[in-house]
């Protein structure tokens, strides 16, 4: 009975399922550094691509405004950042329960990658937003809903950076932030709904909505073309640090070696 | 052109949002390039001093 079990296992063992098996070649650092120096041209090219498209449409073919005149083409740097700053704190924070969860160390890695990228778009967001505000609103700032749970979005980003560099051992880091960032995520659903609970200066969503978008076709490809384009530079920007990351803990291993040595020869 | 650039009346705000947008960007570009050109000249020392220590 005992001996047929662990067969069973032993079998189980040696034949992992796919999913298994993708999972744990995901966590290989040597397969993760080589698979993303592969990938990484092609993004910097279809960036590229989005971002001379977008700018285009957003700053040449697309028409003024009615109400607001040029002054609404700020949406094309200001939505993007604000719609990136919740999508890299989902990633984070997923990144955070899966090293949480199965302690794995890539996770980890992706994980504090995402912080100074996402408090970068978050920034972005804000200053923006701040000098759209000024012409249309008639302030730079004003203690609303939506500016204020962005505010604590960035402060949540900083705590991120912040706990992550005081603590020593990386390991122990990465489960305090993780946790942060976990807790942390109840501020996504008040920045996004902020606008339809409470009464806001902030325009309503024009584009994430059930209904069709109530923006001019002209005006919103422009739109999708920024969001993409600032999406793949997430992408890149998150490679370029985690392998960064990956290189900083793995160090005096024996792929590291090898690969400062093929770099000098 | 002229117009272009005047974003009629909107040329300082709207200009100022696109430039603190590329330059945040590209602090996310420049930065962690720096660090990669700084992590491997480590790791090239670690393993150069490794290897005369075993030798």
């Amino acid at each position: 009975m005992n001996s047929n079990a662990s067969h069973v296992n032993s079998v189980a063992m040696k034949n992992p399922g796919f999913f298994t098996r993708w999972f744990h070649r995901m966590a290989s650092p040597v397969w993760f550094y080589q698979i993303s120096g592969k990938l990484l041209p092609w993004l910097w090219v279809l960036f590229a691509v989005l971002l001379v498209t977008g700018l285009y449409g957003g700053l040449v073919t697309a028409p003024a405004d009615y109400q607001q005149g040029d002054s609404f083409r700020i949406i094309y740097v200001h939505v993007p950042a604000a719609w990136m700053s919740m999508f890299v704190y989902m990633v984070m924070a997923v990144s955070g329960a899966i090293a949480l969860i199965w302690r794995m160390k890539l996770a980890e890695m992706v994980m504090v990658s995402c912080a100074p990228i996402g408090a970068g778009f978050t920034f972005i967001a804000l200053v923006t937003g701040s000098l759209w505000g000024k012409p249309m609103w008639g302030a730079w700032w004003v203690w609303d809903a939506r500016l204020t749970a962005e505010l604590i979005l960035l402060f949540l980003y900083l705590g991120v950076i912040g706990l992550y560099s005081a603590i020593e051992d990386k390991r122990m880091a990465s489960r305090a932030v993780a946790i942060l960032a976990l807790v942390g995520i109840v501020n996504i659903p008040i920045i996004h709904y902020s606008v339809e609970w409470w009464n806001t200066l902030h325009q309503g969503a024009t584009v994430t909505k059930f209904d069709k978008p109530s923006i001019h076709i002209d005006m919103l490809i422009p739109l999708l073309l920024m969001a993409g384009a600032f999406k793949v530079f997430f992408a890149i920007s998150l490679l370029l640090r985690t392998r960064n990351e990956l290189l900083e803990r793995e160090l005096p291993r024996q792929w590291v070696k090898q690969l400062v040595e093929e770099k000098d020869g | 052109m002229a117009e272009f650039f005047h974003m009629g009346g909107y040329a300082l705000y709207v200009w100022t949002s696109f430039g603190i947008a590329a330059v945040v960007l590209l602090l996310n570009i420049v930065l962690p390039l720096q660090q990669h050109r700084e992590v491997l000249r480590r790791a090239a020392d670690f393993h150069e001093l490794e290897g005369r220590t075993k030798q």
